[in-house]
């Protein structure tokens, strides 16, 4: 549909858990600068794509392709050092270190001057080289830090205050909604050609839904590519692009958001799902 | 013994013995995902209720057995009750460091009653044979077949066709949702521990019975024999615990038959490695199977760790560098000097399991290798005692990573065992090596420390030396963790997969860790060495490991200066109130209880 060369190409992507196929033959092109929302009932299979996708697990066929390389199966840790940074649905900072850490965590790929690159017979010397580095600390390594340093108090400043008092605050120790802000700003600072984001404002009051719709508004803005996974019909309405709807698997809809709004087989797949508890709020914004 | 047949049955013997072990190992794991260090323990309590029944009252065979089933039960009861149900909730380490600790004070209670050396359990059974063609069968072994085969019929019966069989196995496949339909989870685990442990009990009493002879350090063995090969068969998995144990009595028995007995443990344990390391469901699951996974999660409690200035620690370690000046007393100082020695091995401890999230429980392994190293460098080589040390540290950093690195891929209480695994055959090679490590005779004549050609012969000249030594590493390892390295690492031992995906390559940063780690200890090892002047496999046991884990506990995991905090109290402090040797394996147990139940984060807070 974009003439735009694909950023990600996804061609018959399947995965099977038992009996059970979570992701079917699922296709899907998205153009570099677009913003695409994958939308759909519980256990539509969203997150398992969105693992196959990202390497935390391998498909049982299909493919993937990122910037006309093929990824398919390739390690989650390589696929960072391609630009491609995703968050968690159920949140995954980590606990024990600050926010601040987190974030510089999420730029580890980034760091050259202390993890120098060398070809291919000397780089089992690397870990040796980046232990020195990291104890003996040459100006290059000191001012590489301080400048991601720096960086990362521009990526915590997005979040107004919410974050930036709490910089050596311990994620555990955050809210729940600061945690998740931690994660989009850990992915941030990856410096990401791609970013996945899974249900960014599960678990949020209307406010706080608010403030990340503007967020990531602002990242729409600045060219980022975005794949949203979103039960919050109202906010991937007004930021996508694109939107496809998955049902038990596979692909039901795809197209503008005032097309899929009004497609008969999404208001009847999350009516369909009407039982299943957790999706019963969004079913009134479907239907609408 | 002489034919295959004999070595046929002796090894089906052993393996219907290890089945016994096995088997409770198996359940306990099944409804509890914990792999239970106390077994051997109770193995042990079994020979000795049974030793002491025989010996003191003159009780016949079955009454014996009886008695053994019911000490073995009660045992099996109150290990539950006091030491595992309070840690619901906890890390899931936790209830596994705990059973380390509960068999540190059965060990050594039971010792402390009966005395270290080894008794003869008598049995009238022994002597009779019965011939079966060309070879001979004894009627202990035609008991110890009927008992195995007969437990598991009881066994299979309980599981299969009664309420609470079922209501184990309903828990064994999913906890949560066996509660949720009304299963009383708290009684399935008192009956399973019941039953396994009288199980165990059993056990100990047939090879007390078999050989004649118990005492009480084959806890250990026992315990490592039945995960092994419980693992061999799939963890939680029952059958395959029998057959395991089967495969693991014949292998040994073959074993022995080909190689001699000191390799009997060896082939056990590399039998272990390879199954974890290719095929860690066990031998027996199918393929596809993902292996149960709830085992993740490390020993790191959120807690505000205790911030203490460079200013005071600087201080610290200048009144510390003074005090010989002061105190020239002669016991404090060597008492202080093993401290900083242990301190060197908490140091590489702390960061191998607190900052890495590795619990290790070989770590004693690299203390021998570094050991070895240079005390073989510097006698066989005339190689100057400094640059041995320093070398010693290098050969530990690269044997210990290359040993481990196979392992990497396995997580939580895997990861342990197989350390464990890997710490033993590390000493059993060193015993079976001789043409390098002079085998079971060890190392004698070892030179003095001596740096730059002085010789280190005062107790203050060591005890700097030791200070020295530990200060420069402390120092470089709190300037590893303030780098990108810090935040690294301790980002891998919170969320590994988050960690990945954010390009952090596990292998290439655990194997960082652990050379890093290794380096430590391997010179602890070292310096130890030529201290002694003597050395042999035993020098640095599996004791070791776990007072090092304790230490690390006690500190605060991750936490540098409590690695040397607590290295003083549970080194230093016993031994300046002169506490006598057994007792303090005991007090090493009970503070690992105590702190895994009441201060998980240890005296300075994990880091
Ligand atoms: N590791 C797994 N093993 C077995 N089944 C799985 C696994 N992961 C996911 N599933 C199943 O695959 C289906 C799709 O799950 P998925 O998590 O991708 O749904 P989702 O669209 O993200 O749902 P939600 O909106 O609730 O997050 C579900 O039925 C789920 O139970
Ligand atoms: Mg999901």
């Amino acid at each position: 549909m974009s003439a735009a060369p694909s950023l990600l190409e996804v061609r018959s992507l399947t995965r099977r858990f038992g009996g059970l196929t979570a992701v079917n033959s699922v296709d899907l092109d998205l153009a570099e600068g677009e913003f695409l929302s994958v939308i759909g009932p519980n256990g539509a299979g969203k997150t398992t794509l969105f693992n196959l996708i990202t390497g935390h697990d391998d498909p049982d066929g299909g493919t993937v392709k990122f910037s006309g390389r093929d990824i398919t199966r390739l390690p989650p840790e390589w696929l960072a050092t391609l630009g491609i940074a995703r968050t968690f649905q159920h949140g995954r900072v980590f606990a024990n270190l600050s926010v601040m850490d987190n974030v510089l965590v999420g730029a580890h790929v980034r760091f050259k001057a202390v993890r120098p690159a060398w070809p291919s017979p000397l780089s089992l010397l690397g870990p040796f080289a980046e232990v020195a580095l990291a104890l003996i600390r040459p100006s290059s390594v000191v001012t590489e830090e301080k400048r991601m340093r720096e960086e990362a108090l521009r990526i915590l400043a997005r979040f107004g205050d919410r974050l930036l008092p709490r910089l050596d605050h311990p994620t555990y120790s955050l809210s729940y909604a600061n945690r998740r802000r931690v994660e989009i700003g850990r992915a941030l600072a990856l410096g990401p050609k791609l970013l996945l984001l899974d249900e960014p404002t599960a678990g949020m009051n209307q406010t706080e839904t608010a403030e990340m719709q503007t967020l990531i508004g602002d990242l729409k803005k600045s060219g980022l590519t975005i794949l949203l996974i979103e039960h919050k019909l109202d906010m991937v309405m007004q930021l996508s692009d694109r939107v496809i709807v998955m049902d038990n698997g596979s692909v039901i809809a795809n197209g503008k958001p005032a097309e899929v709004r009004n497609n008969p087989a999404v208001i009847e797949a999350y009516l369909g799902h009407r039982r299943s508890d957790k999706s019963e709020a969004s079913v009134p914004e479907a239907a609408e | 013994m002489s034919s295959w047949f004999d070595y046929t049955v002796n090894g089906l013997i052993i393996g219907n013995i290890y089945a016994l072990l096995a088997v409770g190992l198996a359940l306990i794991f099944g409804v509890s995902r914990l792999i239970n260090f106390a077994h051997g323990s109770v193995y042990v309590v079994g020979a000795y209720a049974g030793f002491l029944a025989v010996t003191q009252f003159g009780t016949p065979l079955p009454l014996t057995i009886v008695i053994v089933v019911a000490v073995g039960a009660l045992l099996g009861l109150a290990i539950e009750r006091f030491g595992l149900r309070p840690l619901q909730g906890y890390a899931h380490i936790a209830p596994l460091l705990a059973t380390i600790g509960i068999s540190f004070v059965l060990d050594q209670l039971v010792q402390l009653t009966f005395s270290p050396d080894p008794r003869a359990l008598p049995s009238e059974l022994l002597q009779k044979r019965f011939q079966i063609g060309s070879g001979t069968i004894g009627a202990l072994d035609i008991l110890i077949a009927a008992i195995g085969i007969g437990s598991a019929g009881l066994l299979y019966y309980f599981l299969r066709f009664t309420r609470l069989g079922w209501a184990v196995r309903a828990t064994a496949q999913d906890r949560d949702a066996a509660q949720q339909m009304g299963v009383d989870v708290d009684a399935v685990n008192r009956t399973v521990f019941a039953i396994a442990s009288a199980l165990g009990a059993v056990s100990g009493l047939l090879v007390g019975m078999y050989y004649n002879y118990i005492d009480p350090s084959m806890s250990f063995q026992a315990t490592l024999k039945g995960v092994v090969a419980q693992v061999v068969g799939g963890v939680g998995n029952v059958p395959g615990a029998i057959a395991g144990s089967m495969l693991l009595g014949l292998v040994e028995s073959y074993g022995i038959a080909l190689f001699g007995t000191s390799y009997r443990n060896l082939f056990a344990f590399i039998l272990l490695i390879v199954v974890l390391v290719l095929r860690p469901n066990g031998l027996f699951a199918s393929r596809r199977q993902t292996p149960p996974e709830p085992m993740t999660g490390t020993f790191i409690a959120p807690s505000k760790p205790v911030q203490i200035s460079p200013r005071t620690l600087l201080a610290i370690a200048l009144a510390a560098a003074l005090l010989p000046l002061v105190l020239p007393n002669p016991y404090v100082l060597q008492t202080l000097t093993n401290a900083w020695l242990y301190g060197l091995l908490g140091l590489s401890l702390t960061l191998i399991a607190g900052t890495v999230g590795l619990i290790s429980l070989g770590h004693a392994a690299l203390l021998a290798i570094g050991g070895y190293a240079s005390a073989l460098l510097s006698l066989d080589l005339g190689m100057p005692v400094g640059l041995s040390i320093l070398l010693a540290g290098v050969i530990a950093a690269a044997l210990g990573t290359l040993l481990v690195f196979p392992s990497f891929r396995l997580r939580g209480h895997y990861l342990s065992i197989a350390t464990l695994a890997i710490g033993e055959i590390v000493s059993l090679v060193i015993l079976n090596w001789d043409s390098l490590t002079r085998g079971p005779i060890g190392v004698s004549g070892i030179p003095p420390l001596s740096l730059f050609g002085f010789e280190l012969d005062t107790d203050r000249s060591v005890y700097w030396f030791a200070l020295g030594v530990l200060v420069v590493l402390a120092a470089l390892q709190f300037r590893l963790l303030r780098s990108h390295l810090g935040r690294t690492l301790r980002a891998m031992r919170d969320d590994d997969i988050a960690a990945r995906s954010y390009g952090i390559g596990l292998d290439r940063y655990k194997a960082l860790a652990f050379a890093v780690g290794s380096f430590a200890a391997g010179v602890s090892g070292g310096i130890t060495a030529h201290l002694y002047s003597y050395i042999n496999h035993e020098t640095f046991n599996s004791q070791l490991s776990i007072l090092a884990l304790t230490i690390v506990i006690l500190g605060g995991m991750g936490n540098v200066t409590g690695a040397i905090l607590g290295s003083v109290l549970l080194v230093g402090l016993p031994e300046v109130f002169r506490v006598a040797a057994e007792y303090r394996v005991l007090i090493y147990g009970i503070v690992l209880l105590l702190l895994v139940r009441f201060r998980p984060q240890g005296l300075l807070g994990t880091v």
